[in-house]
């Protein structure tokens, strides 16, 4: 097994993330996160998926989501070339005596607080997986209360979009 | 039935020299720009816009799209829809009993026409009754376009009478799916599921429209223009590909041409006929291909597979290249995946390129339509010819030939001494004649269709391949006989296939659609019956429908065929099979049902058992080829 992020351009209608999502589960593949967003492009919704798969059934799973109407453009975005980024909230346990701890950690991870109450405080913090696993532990002796998580979204390095030619085509005369 | 008697009109649309470009299920380039460009050159042929409701603009969608026969049943949703139908002169409305019957129609015309078939159902029940016809022709890729009403749109999500999520249901199943609920975008709608289902690799489109937008006024004009930025179906293959196709096939010692369906559903046939003359390589055609290539041609092996004939099977076998055109490495086809023609390099030429490499690793990867992979495959296999002479596959013939010689097909007389189904179902094939049309239902009893009667030209055998569906035949058969009134429709079903479905004998004769049907009377589920006797101990577990010999025959077939306005024939023995097929074939005017009551001890054979290795594979019962002595 090996992990693999995919950038996945639909069309902005109803319906269109069951349908991707369904033909994940129909073919027996594994979602580890998703995360859905508009583009710059009102017409272009833009899903990335972080799956566990071999290679052969990722290149199964692709011409799967091709074949979709609605599936657009798929790009695989690998690590060195892609910048990857999860978005996580954590309220942990901030007693005044710990709370100065608690901030050098923030400070550390370059997290922001984005709450506070006398005996908690809310982290917001943006990274990879380790980043946030590295901050989580560090969080640990504290006393971490909730944590909430977004899905993987990624981007290419460099000039070049991936939706140039993709717009290209939803706006060009049948 | 008012409408139902109405005889198809004639081909309105072409005679006034507008194109139809929706209807045309043969996925060649210029379809979709046809239809969606609303340039000058086309302006004479520019409609609207016309003020309309949403119903009255999917009656003129239909129309300018040259459908010319819909399959339907109304109800509570899909009322408005029905009210502008009536008017229509020139799409024809044949009321159905069942919609799976009004879905199998669309399908059966679909594939005898190679056009698009179109089904009518209501919402809820009427939708979820189209569910198996759309599997099934998404299995078989077969153009298809269902519209369903749904509730009004404001009604959606509150559990309203009538409703289900047919959009949700259907998904999995079928090519694409739209849910309509502004009556706007009907139009456009309605065009872009005609080019899905005919375009690329053909498949079932449904589209549900809330019945609120079918009561709404909109406008109606075409053509359309689509919007399907994420649909570009590939039809053009790559030169280099073709040039290492041609490279193989003109240096392998021993080829295999695997033909599938899709050459049929591409109209590749006459291609295809070049192709084999050219390499003079053996061809295999697989259930869905039967017809493909003419059963009378000499390099024409037969039907690989679970019960495909011994030369097939064991050519794929031997193989050390494997030509596959249209076809998708079925585990029907198979056998165990990880023994199937270990020696075998593959090209695997297919529009769909989620089907390369899916079961089997590709050698050779082709997208394209098969029509233009072979046109430009024929030029490229010449020039190898001629650079490097013709393969030697004299060694490969005389092995082939003596599997031919020493495995034909064949069965033996049952030993209880009824009639023997393999004979009767040669004879039906033999007096027919190749131009006529076969319809299948699933189980043995298609299986020796497909491998007793001989098989000409394409579009002329039709049967549930992939989704294996009981109850096709009949429906199936109807629909073809509406897509080809010319020809000799018969349906070959099975007592249990039969009982599925036979209710559309009575839209057979109240519409005048003179089918014939043999029901091939076992008295059994046979093939299942088949599998209990090969592999558990012969205990017949609910597998006795009381049909045939000496049985309460219920239902009486003759008296059911009486009932439903068709004529019933008997027919028990030898002598009589060839009186009462020419008996059959000489009422044209009602349908007919013909009840061969045959022994119920016949099985298929060759076989190779689910699982196992087609190495082992058996001619006939506890008989195996012996490999190593013919290698």
């Amino acid at each position: 097994m090996s992990r693999h992020t995919l950038s996945v351009l639909v069309e902005n209608k109803p319906g269109v993330l069951t349908r991707v999502a369904g033909l994940f589960a129909r073919r027996s593949f594994n979602i580890h996160s998703l995360a859905v967003g508009p583009t710059e492009n009102d017409d272009i919704s833009r899903i990335t998926f972080v799956v566990d798969v071999e290679e052969l059934p990722l290149e199964q799973v692709t011409k799967q989501l091709n074949k979709l109407i609605n599936v657009i453009k798929i790009v695989e975005l690998e690590a060195p070339t892609s910048v990857q980024r999860e978005l996580m909230l954590v309220k942990v346990r901030a007693e005044p005596a710990q709370r100065s701890g608690v901030l050098e950690v923030v400070a550390l991870f370059r997290a922001h607080v984005v709450d506070v109450v006398p005996d908690a405080l809310t982290i917001e913090v943006t990274g990879g997986p380790d980043k946030l696993d590295a901050l989580l532990a560090a969080l640990e002796p504290y006393g971490i209360r909730e944590i909430v998580q977004s899905g993987t979204v990624g981007i290419g390095r460099g000039s070049r979009s991936i939706t140039d030619r993709a717009l290209d085509r939803v706006s060009r005369p049948a | 039935m008012v409408q139902g008697h109405r005889p198809a009109p004639p081909r309105s649309a072409g005679a006034r020299g507008v194109p139809m470009p929706g209807a045309d299920a043969r996925p060649h380039d210029s379809v979709a720009p046809d239809l969606g460009r609303p340039t000058s050159a086309r302006s004479l042929a520019a409609i609207g816009p016309e003020q309309v409701t949403g119903a009255k603009a999917i009656v003129r969608a239909l129309e300018e799209t040259g459908v010319e026969v819909v399959f339907g049943i109304p109800g509570g949703a899909v009322l408005p829809l029905y009210d502008p139908l009536m008017d229509s002169t020139r799409v024809r409305h044949i009321l159905v009993r069942h919609e799976q019957g009004g879905g199998h129609a669309a399908s059966g015309y679909a594939q005898a026409t190679g056009r698009v078939g179109v089904c009518i159902a209501t919402s809820g029940p009427g939708a979820t009754n189209l569910v198996t016809p759309l599997a099934d022709a998404n299995m078989d890729s077969v153009p298809v376009v269902a519209i369903t009403g749904q509730v009004g749109a404001a009604m959606i999500g509150t559990d309203a009478f009538q409703e289900a999520d047919i959009v949700g249901i259907t998904l999995p199943v079928t090519k694409h799916n739209f849910l309509v609920t502004n009556a706007d975008d009907i139009p456009r709608v309605i065009a872009e599921a005609f080019h899905i289902a005919s375009t690329g690799r053909p498949g079932p489109v449904l589209v549900d429209i809330a019945k609120s937008a079918m009561q709404a006024s909109t406008t109606f004009s075409w053509p359309q223009q689509l919007n399907l930025p994420g649909y570009h179906p590939v039809t053009k293959p790559h030169p280099r590909q073709i040039r290492e196709a041609a490279r193989l096939l003109a240096t392998a010692r021993r080829p295999v041409l695997y033909i599938g369906g899709g050459v049929i559903r591409s109209g590749a046939s006459a291609e295809l006929r070049r192709l084999v003359d050219a390499s003079g390589a053996p061809a295999v055609t697989t259930l869905m291909a039967r017809g493909a290539l003419p059963d009378s041609h000499p390099q024409h092996l037969g039907m690989p597979g679970m019960h495909g004939t011994v030369p097939a099977v064991a050519a794929l076998q031997k193989a050390d290249l494997i030509v596959a055109l249209g076809a998708r490495f079925d585990d029907r086809v198979t056998g165990k995946l990880s023994s199937f023609a270990p020696h075998a390099t593959v090209v695997h030429a297919d529009i769909d390129p989620a089907e390369i490499g899916k079961n089997r690793a590709v050698d050779v990867p082709i997208v394209g339509d098969l029509r233009e992979i072979l046109a430009d495959l024929l030029p490229e296999l010449a020039r190898e010819h001629a650079q490097h002479g013709r393969p030697d596959l004299e060694g490969w013939w005389r092995q082939i030939d003596e599997w031919r010689e020493t495995f034909p097909l064949g069965f033996t007389e049952p030993a209880d001494g009824h009639l023997a189904p393999q004979y009767v179902i040669s004879r039906i094939g033999e007096i027919s004649g190749p131009e006529s049309i076969f319809v299948a239902g699933v189980g043995q009893h298609q299986m020796w269709a497909s491998q007793f009667i001989r098989y000409e030209r394409p579009k002329s055998w039709l049967n549930s391949g992939g989704l294996g569906t009981m109850g096709y035949a009949v429906p199936a058969a109807m629909g073809a006989k509406v897509g080809a009134p010319d020809r000799t429709v018969w349906a070959i079903d099975g007592d249990g296939c039969f009982q599925m479905t036979n209710q559309e004998l009575a839209t057979c004769s109240i519409n005048e659609i003179p089918i014939k049907v043999a029901v091939i009377n076992n008295s059994s589920l046979g093939m299942v019956r088949q599998w209990q006797t090969l592999f558990y101990n012969e205990r017949y577990s609910n597998t006795d429908l009381h049909t045939g010999h000496g049985t309460v025959r219920i239902p009486d077939f003759v008296k059911l065929a009486d009932a439903y306005g068709a004529v019933g024939l008997r027919c028990e023995t030898r002598a009589d099979v060839d009186a009462t097929i020419k008996r059959a074939m000489e009422i044209n005017d009602q349908p007919v049902v013909v009840d061969f009551t045959v022994s119920p001890d016949a099985m298929v054979w060759p076989m190779v058992a689910a699982g196992v290795s087609n190495d082992e594979v058996q001619y006939a019962q506890g008989i195996s080829p012996a490999w190593d002595r013919t290698d």
